[in-house]
């Protein structure tokens, strides 16, 4: 197919069966768009790249009636499709041409043979990559000959691999050449690897069937241990979700003793406000989008954080020193945020979106990172430290440990206690809404958001140690490492039941937990 | 019981009470089965099934006020064991459905038949008859709140840390019940009951009688609560809650009183989980939710703490709130009018209805009473209690 | 047990008060049942959570039945009485669904309930429907393994929506290794069975076919989602069968747009993903994933086009979108008011027998009818998520098909019917002509 379309880039287009093929998209029948694929990539036209690039973004507009076929440009020009003419606007009846799965896969293939010569060097990794995993034997030619102009050293290892593929699989290639494609696929050292590996059948030579059982086996040594390093990311990651979730209770549960059984709501508006900042930057500022999350970040912390100081100034202030009061007064609090989202943003889930700098995912080594989950992790951590460094440096955090550790001596030293009562509890507040930000972007944004992080925050802090910031950090990323190296062990429902019951146990061990306070104000 | 111990254990509040749960317990089945249905004073049966449910959840009210309102131990995840209890019953209930089942399997229930399970697990072995499920009812939650109370006051865990654990224990067992492989039907539950002890469930004078039969439970379990605080054992627990340190240098073995009192309380509310089943028809997992658990000690708050006759009237005042407020034009409203009135009663009835109730006629009381002694004697009973926090 | 007084004053008022108390009490319960039923309208039923977590599918529902009370009511009603609704807020908990069903039949008297979605509900009110003899329309894709009088399913049986999806995906897409993924309770878990079975029946072998199960509201999908794509790289064409459940779907299909994995690498095809749980994502990762269901909003027929106008007018809101249990609902309603008419009355055991034949225009172009096992003949089509959270339409089967109670594929039901026409029986063995069980 391919050493055909490089002929055919020497001869002048032939009108006819492009313009026939051309008009098959518009007939809306998915079987007709398919051949439609493959006589335009072989025509060997100009337009076919154009085309066929169009049809996978859904740019390329069909009218069923005329039978005329359209690529409309990013830049909103628009070409016939057939004549390459500019035509000055698309007719209202025509649609986008409809793709399949099986169609999209036409159009990969398509697309890569006709972008291996392409001047893109990331497009011609690209088609390498796609070369690599069908290992079709046609494609040979084109591979050997994109080999020996290519400069880049990332393509030209690409292309090697996809040459070595095409090789094992081609049955009259020589044992040498397959011996040195083993090598070269073993040296690349992935799942994709290792399928191909597993794959090659049972007519080839001894030699390579043996070289290739070896290359399987150190494959598959390797993975396993990138399979630990990857159990420990996602425990990091895990961990940060926690850590992020339980942070803000840390505060207001662990510095203030107060349970708050509305902590998860506050997360719940974090979250909502991020959606709303995000609705009006999209029927707004689109061009703003990317730093939506930038913006929705202080909005969050100061909604949150305002209506955590109004809860305390108009409900906890009367309970202190009856933590298990605060309990119920929060939690029906919590009913009732819940119903007002609910009633007025509606029940369903609402979206939020992910900038682009959150999504998507890159390879270290053979694991996978995704971004937005990355991204949290730094986030955390950062919140993390801020806090922190706020609670040690600054006039009010210095007020902040003062009032915990001693209400009465603090108050002689005339620092306004209720005051400091109220801001501290706008701060917990305030990062749970911060939380709420970064949680919208793995979870549900729906009324129930809060309610599945609240039983996990309050197991990290009481396993942390009430009271201590690094126990909460520690004993988030303990539990998040733990969950999921347990997880492919046990499954991911028993898992969760092995932590529950660890953490009982632990607790019997260190009735308060990780990092204990220790000091006569705890036995009070 | 010697009736000594009786009479001074119940006071004029405690016997009103009983007095008005008997006379339910008596008059609604009897209004329900004698009167004809077109009377307006008789009761239907819709109305007898859901007030045995809220007897019930008076029972597990009752539980918790014993264990937090004279003890100060604060679980939320008593709901754990009511949901034990509830299915241990539920097992009974399902072995009698026999071949009556869909598929007429006459050993496994429906659900194992469509899940491929071959034969009954061995924990299932036993639940056909009704003394050894009636056993499990009370011997499964107390050996678990044992086991679980043994670790925990040993370690002298205590407050928050406990609250949480206990959330933990529940938490982990709702994860458990969900799952299929575990043999209890997993998020669906145990349904569709037909017979208990050869009467049909859904009978109105089954139903009656288990309403019955509930107030009756109510009333023992009352009267055993009621026992234990105004015994020496009760003064003790009363310290635990206000001074525990002090108590245990005084020479007290804490944990034991503890453990005890806790365990007592575990086996009541898995009597209240068996006596719910059957009246509601379903046992599933969701009984097992930590919100479930908050929800029960929010009754006993509302009613009063440390009054036991409060808790039960906190969970049918709570619940008949529920049930009015989620009908009709109220219910897209009910949650906020639910959260609120958690909220006003924290805030403004510290002391719940009942403990507020005492406050205020106390004194008239004492001024009226000719026996100062007496007096003395029951306030220890009933003064709302100091947070032991 | 009454205490021996001490206070020789108090006492004869404490027995007055106690009195006073007990006849209250009686008083208020009395008052409290008192009918309230009128005449000159017909009630029904809604029984669809509006809080809790089901909410945020049911409220839809509630407002879709109100929707189709108004259209009739602008009609003239039924038997020339107006409809009238009776909505309640069993607030996602099971006993309370049984406690509300009862109120409604009770209390209420209502002709008819639609109402439930999990499969957990319906089993709780089930007996409070056979005791009181009403009827419900249950309007989600469920397990199947069940039929009773009392009830009709107009959602679709595994048979309507999982087996012709799984041989879409071996027709169209070539898939030789599978992965069935679900939520764990008892649709996942019974869905995979049969799936299980018909896959390794269409020869796939057991190593092929790799089966997980998560908790509710599971956020964290890295590992599985890792998982996934381990075992589809292993050169054979891969997809997963997902009977994830509402909340989960969405940080699942997050992962697998982050991870990389495309619809034409590994599709994913979903069953309980419909309009509505795509509004909550950003579908540009997803595009190409698969639904299967018997009705999406995106076909174009002039009763659905005339359907999503008026919804839209209703609702006040241009941007409401409308799915499959919504049109269940749309089915069960006519089909009821059909069969009340029929029969001229609203009495259920009159309606129960006139319903088994009685046919209802869907909106998708066909016409569903009642069969005797109180399940309805449906299309099945299978949808691919677009950009703009739609679905395209990519097959669909020939003609209708009809629900299938008990499961072929289940060694406990191979043999089962249900037949409520001629054999009045749910569970009826046609190898040894018996009902099981009690029959009812």
């Amino acid at each position: 197919m391919l050493s055909l379309f490089l002929i055919a880039v020497a001869l002048p287009a032939l009108a006819g069966p492009f313009e026939d093929a051309v008009a098959k998209f518009a007939n809306d029948e998915f079987s007709d768009t398919e051949e439609a694929i493959g006589a335009v990539a072989t025509s060997g036209n100009p337009l076919a790249y154009p085309i066929i690039s169009a049809l996978q973004d859904g740019r390329l507009m069909a009218d069923p009636d005329t039978k005329k076929v359209f690529v409309t440009g990013t830049d909103g020009n628009s070409i016939d499709a057939a004549s390459g003419a500019t035509v000055a606007n698309v007719p209202d009846s025509a649609s986008a041409v409809r793709l399949n799965n099986r169609l999209r896969r036409s159009v990969d293939a398509a697309l890569g043979s006709l972008t291996l010569m392409s001047p893109d060097v990331a497009m011609r990794i690209q088609a390498a990559r796609s070369v690599f995993k069908s290992h079709e034997e046609s494609a040979l030619p084109v591979v050997e000959k994109a080999l020996a102009k290519e400069t880049s050293r990332t393509a030209k290892a690409a292309l090697g691999e996809a040459r070595a593929a095409i090789l094992l699989y081609k049955a009259d290639a020589s044992e040498v050449d397959k011996l040195k494609a083993v090598a070269i696929i073993k040296a690349r050292g992935d799942q994709e690897a290792l399928a191909l590996l597993t794959d090659i059948g049972s007519d080839q030579p001894a030699s390579v069937t043996k070289a290739a059982a070896g290359a399987i086996g150190s494959i598959q040594n390797s993975l396993a241990v990138w399979s630990m390093v990857q159990n420990a990311w996602y425990g990091l990651s895990l961990g940060s979700v926690l850590l992020l979730a339980a942070i803000g209770l840390a505060i207001t549960f662990g510095v203030m003793g107060v349970i708050n059984m509305a902590h998860g709501e506050m997360v719940m508006l974090g979250a909502y406000t991020t959606f709303v900042v995000q609705e009006m930057i999209r029927t707004r500022y689109p061009a703003l989008f990317d730093y939506s999350l930038l913006i929705a970040v202080p909005l969050a912390f100061l909604v949150s954080g305002a209506i955590g100081v109004l809860i305390e100034r108009s409900i906890i202030r009367f309970l202190y020193g009856r933590p298990l009061e605060t309990l119920l007064a929060t939690w029906g609090l919590s009913l009732v945020l819940q119903q007002a989202v609910r009633t007025a943003f509606g029940p369903t889930n609402r979206e939020v979106g992910n900038p682009s700098w959150m999504s998507g995912a890159f390879e270290l080594g053979q694991i996978t990172i995704t971004y937005n989950r990355l991204w949290i992790f730094c986030f955390t951590l950062a919140v993390f430290a801020i806090l922190l460094a706020m609670l040690r440096y600054t006039a009010l955090g210095l007020e902040m440990r003062a009032v915990t550790q001693n209400r009465r001596m603090a108050a002689s030293m005339g620092i306004a206690t209720s005051r400091v009562d109220a801001l501290t509890f706008g701060l917990g507040s305030g990062i749970a809404g911060i939380a709420g930000v970064a949680l919208s972007q793995i979870d549900n944004v729906s009324p129930n958001l809060g309610q599945s992080y609240i039983i996990d925050s309050f197991m990290v802090v009481v396993f942390g140690g009430v009271g201590n910031l690094w126990g909460t950090l520690v004993g988030a990323f303990s539990l998040g490492i733990a969950n999921k190296f347990l997880e492919p062990v046990a499954g991911a429902v028993l898992g969760k039941i092995a932590i529950l019951v660890l953490i009982i146990l632990f607790i019997q061990k260190r009735p308060r937990g990780l990092f204990a306070l220790k000091g006569r104000a705890v036995e009070a | 019981m010697t009736p000594h111990m009786l009479t001074r254990s119940l006071d004029r509040g405690a016997t009103l009470f009983l007095a008005i749960v008997a006379a339910c317990g008596i008059l609604i089945p009897l209004s329900n089965l004698l009167l004809p249905t077109d009377s307006s004073l008789q009761v239907p049966t819709y109305l007898v099934a859901l007030w045995g449910k809220y007897v019930c959840y008076a029972i597990l009210a009752l539980s918790i006020d014993l264990i937090w309102g004279y003890c100060g131990i604060l679980s939320l995840g008593h709901g754990a064991f009511f949901a034990l209890g509830g299915y241990a019953m539920g097992m009974y209930l399902m072995r009698q459905i026999g071949t009556r089942g869909v598929y007429g399997n006459p050993i496994l229930p429906d659900f194992m038949v469509f899940l491929n399970w071959q034969k009954l697990p061995w924990y299932w072995y036993g639940f056909d008859m009704f003394w050894f499920a009636a056993l499990m009812v009370v011997v499964v939650p107390g050996l678990l709140a044992f086991c679980f109370g043994w670790l925990a006051f040993r370690s002298r865990v205590t407050g928050v840390y406990l609250s949480i654990i206990t959330q933990a224990m529940t938490y982990a067992l709702l994860l458990g019940f969900f799952r299929n492989d575990f043999g209890f039907g997993g998020n669906n539950g145990l349904t569709d009951f037909k017979d208990i002890l050869g009467f049909n469930v859904q009978a109105e004078g089954t139903r009656a009688a288990l309403f019955a039969l509930s107030c009756l439970a109510l009333i023992v379990g009352f009267v055993i609560c009621r026992a234990i605080v105004s015994s020496k054992l009760g003064k003790i627990l009363i310290a635990i809650r206000d001074a525990e340190s002090r108590t245990r240098f005084l020479g007290y073995r804490v944990e034991s009183y503890k453990l005890f009192v806790f365990t007592v309380s575990a086996c009541m509310a898995g009597v209240a989980g068996a006596l719910y089943v059957p009246q509601v028809g379903i046992i599933n997992p969701s009984e097992f939710a930590p919100g479930n658990s908050i929800e029960a000690v929010i009754w006993v708050a509302v009613g009063g703490r440390g009054t036991l006759v409060g808790a039960a009237l906190g969970a049918v005042v709570v619940n008949y709130a529920k049930t009015v407020f989620t009908s009709g034009v109220l219910a897209p409203y009910w949650l906020f009018m639910l959260g609120a009135l958690f909220i006003l009663v924290t805030l403004l009835l510290p002391r719940g209805l009942v403990g507020t109730f005492n406050a205020w006629w106390e004194p008239r009381k004492a001024r009226r009473a000719d026996d100062n002694a007496a007096s003395a004697a029951r306030e220890d009973g009933i003064s709302a209690p100091k947070m032991a926090e | 047990m009454l205490t021996k007084s001490t206070h020789g004053i108090a006492a004869p008022l404490s027995r007055r008060r106690w009195l006073a108390a007990t006849a209250g009490l009686m008083l208020g319960l009395a008052s409290f049942t008192g009918a309230s039923a009128a005449d000159d309208t017909i009630k029904v039923g809604v029984l669809h959570s509006l809080s809790g977590t089901m909410a945020i599918s049911e409220t839809t529902l509630k407002d879709t039945i109100l929707f189709l009370i108004d259209e009739q009511n602008k009609k003239g009603g039924v038997l020339g009485k107006k409809l009238e609704a009776v909505v309640v807020d069993p607030a996602s908990n099971w006993p309370l669904f049984a406690e509300k069903a009862r109120e409604l039949i009770t209390k209420d008297k209502v002709a008819v309930v639609f109402g439930c979605w999990t499969s957990v509900s319906r089993k709780s009110v089930l007996p409070v429907f056979k005791e009181l003899n009403n009827i419900l329309f249950y309007p989600v894709q469920y397990e199947g393994e069940e039929s009773e009088r009392n009830v009709f399913y107009t959602g679709a049986a595994p048979n309507q929506q999982a087996i012709p999806a799984v041989d879409y995906l071996m027709k169209e897409e070539k898939v030789k290794r599978w992965v069935l993924a679900g939520t764990d309770y008892v649709y996942p878990r019974t869905t995979n069975k049969i799936l299980e079975a018909y896959l390794k029946s269409k020869g796939v072998a057991q190593d092929d076919i790799m089966i997980n199960y998560t908790p509710f509201g599971h956020s964290d999908w890295q590992t599985i989602v890792a998982d996934i794509k381990k075992f589809g790289s292993a050169g054979k064409k891969t997809a997963v069968v997902s009977t994830i459940n509402g909340d989960a779907n969405v940080p699942f299909y997050k992962e697998l747009g982050n991870q990389g994995i495309k619809a034409k690498d590994i599709p994913v095809v979903a069953f309980s993903v419909g309009e509505e749980e795509l509004a909550g994502i950003d579908t540009k990762p997803l595009v190409g994933h698969l639904a299967a269901w018997n009705y999406f909003e995106s076909i174009k027929t002039p009763a659905n086009e005339k359907f999503i106008k008026e919804w839209q007018a209703y609702t006040k809101n241009p941007k409401r979108t409308t799915n499959d249990p919504m049109e269940a609902h749309v089915i069960g309603f006519n089909m009821w008011v059909k069969a009340v008419e029929k029969v001229k009355s609203t009495d259920p055991d009159k309606v129960i027998d006139a319903l088994p034949g009685i046919e209802a225009a869907n909106l998708t172009g066909g016409v569903s009818k009642m069969l005797p096992n109180h399940h309805i003949t449906k299309p099945v089509f299978i949808g691919e998520i677009k950009g703009n959270g739609q679905f395209d339409v990519v097959w669909k089967t020939p003609s209708l098909v009809a629900g299938d109670a008990w499961s072929k594929e289940l060694d406990g039901s191979r043999d089962l019917i249900g037949d409520w026409v001629e054999k009045k029986c749910g569970n009826y063995n046609v190898k040894t002509n018996k009902c099981l069980g009690s029959g009812s």
